[in-house]
């Protein structure tokens, strides 16, 4: 059998094909629940970071989110998984994919926070000025001047983080889950195509269209978010 | 209306500013002017805590406003401030730019903010651009906008950082009519500029700032026919 006709095989036989769906649809529910998470942590890091309150009750959020972020984006992604894996959540009869979402949720929130952060920083501190001025109060001119244009800054920044978030899934069968790459693998095995090229073909096409797919919702994004920049 | 004393404000080793003691009343037109580094944009923003004075006091209208347990939003909410770059916010309309702050305090319903901004609007013959972006405005129609936003919280004074300095030459006249008709309805006006026709023509009192206090001042004519001190004549010479 030539190539391509392995390659169809992966889209006719149903057998190959579902074999492919369960995968894709690991890796997009791990995707999207870990986006989530990172998405909601990252916010609140960033904000706890940001924040310049004299009240010394805030000393300790601070220096946890500090160490959160340092540790997190310093130590390997997949030693990270296999700490939650087979240490914080190794209970019997506990979902994998909680702890695959936790895990990649937690790391993304530490990339995501820096993003965040440094597109608050990057608005003028002439607008937080303008606001304090007119006697809004700081969470005021932060809700209504800066967050929304420090949105638009990290947009195209946060897109990245999401498209290397989805391929870095792709680790989650070293802890024994079945996703895209691992069902790749699996049809590769003598038992079903005995072939390496096809299925990683096509499981490299499935994330290249959901990468696609995601760069083209960012760019959506960003274009209705930058129509008061035009002249 | 505002009496300053021996404020100071240093940032690290550096003190910018030097026990200054200052009185403001009623319906002045107070223009400050000096080099730079002289201090005298930071006088202006210790006067609404844009900067924490390093030691000394401001009172306005009788309530000690370095006090840290005052509501210092409540305080702002009275006086305006004019930056030299304008500040105005980009991602918002024009008419939004006016009326968040007032409805947002709850000074006013967000019609009533409305009508307002359209008066004001009006008033700087921009009434067309109220829909338009701070993006598609030149920077003379940005500072004037600027100076309605804030007169939208109908404060009691207006600071003016440097109002004019960031604009083409010829912007410059019409924010400087905005201004001349302000102070001719009765502003009280904390004003730092170079522009020296306008503390002439405009000012009631003109300060001489250098090194972190006021060296000189005196009624604008005087001052500017008579200067007593040797640094304000030799600034002066340079400048006129």
């Amino acid at each position: 059998m030539s190539f391509l006709e392995k390659f169809t095989l992966i889209f006719t036989n149903a057998k190959y094909l579902e074999s492919m769906l369960t995968g894709l649809k690991m890796t997009l529910v791990i995707s999207v629940g870990a986006a989530a998470l990172g998405l909601v942590l990252g916010t609140i890091v960033a904000l706890v970071g940001i924040a310049q309150s004299k009240n010394p009750l805030m000393k300790l959020p601070k220096l946890i989110c500090a160490v959160y972020v340092t540790v997190i984006r310093g130590t390997p992604m997949a030693l990270q998984l296999f700490i939650m894996a087979f240490v914080v959540f190794a209970i019997r009869g506990f979902p994998l994919e909680v702890t695959a979402i936790i895990a990649f949720g937690i790391n993304s929130g530490a990339y995501v926070s820096e993003n965040i952060r440094g597109g608050i920083l990057s608005v003028d501190i002439g607008q937080t000025e303008a606001g304090r001025s007119l006697g809004l109060t700081a969470g005021a001119t932060m809700r209504y001047i800066v967050i929304p244009q420090a949105v638009k800054n990290v947009i195209p920044s946060i897109g990245n983080e999401l498209i290397a978030l989805i391929k870095e899934t792709s680790i989650v069968s070293m802890i024994g889950m079945y996703d895209l790459t691992a069902a790749s693998k699996n049809l590769a095995s003598g038992q079903n195509l005995a072939n390496y090229l096809a299925p990683m073909t096509a499981a490299a096409l499935f994330y290249l269209a959901i990468v696609y797919l995601l760069t083209f919702a960012v760019k959506k994004i960003e274009g209705r978010l930058r129509q008061s920049d035009r002249r | 209306m505002i009496d300053v004393k021996h404020l100071s404000k240093s940032f690290g080793d550096h003190l910018v500013l030097d026990d200054i003691s200052e009185h403001i009343s009623p319906g002045e037109k107070v223009v400050v002017i000096g080099p730079s580094g002289s201090g005298k944009s930071t006088f202006l923003r210790c006067l609404n805590l844009l900067e924490t004075p390093t030691s000394g006091s401001i009172i306005f209208n009788g309530q000690e406003i370095t006090d840290p347990k005052i509501d210092i939003n409540a305080i702002r909410r009275q006086m305006g401030m004019v930056f030299q770059h304008f500040n105005l916010f980009p991602n918002m309309t024009i008419r939004k730019n006016i009326t968040l702050a007032p409805v947002q305090t709850k000074l006013m319903s967000q019609e009533e903010a409305d009508d307002t901004a359209t008066a004001l609007l009006r008033r700087v013959n921009l009434e067309e651009k109220a829909d338009a972006y701070p993006a598609q405005l030149s920077g003379g129609q940005k500072q004037r906008i600027a100076i309605v936003r804030s007169l939208a919280m109908k404060p009691q004074l207006m600071l003016f950082d440097e109002p004019t300095s960031a604009l083409d030459p010829e912007m410059v006249g019409e924010v400087l009519a905005v201004m001349k008709e302000l102070a001719e309805e009765g502003m009280t006006m904390v004003v730092v500029t170079h522009e020296m026709g306008f503390a002439r023509e405009v000012g009631t009192r003109v300060l001489f700032m250098d090194g972190g206090k006021i060296l000189e001042q005196n009624e604008p004519h005087t001052f500017f026919a008579n200067p007593k001190q040797p640094r304000t004549i030799d600034f002066l010479s340079k400048v006129l």
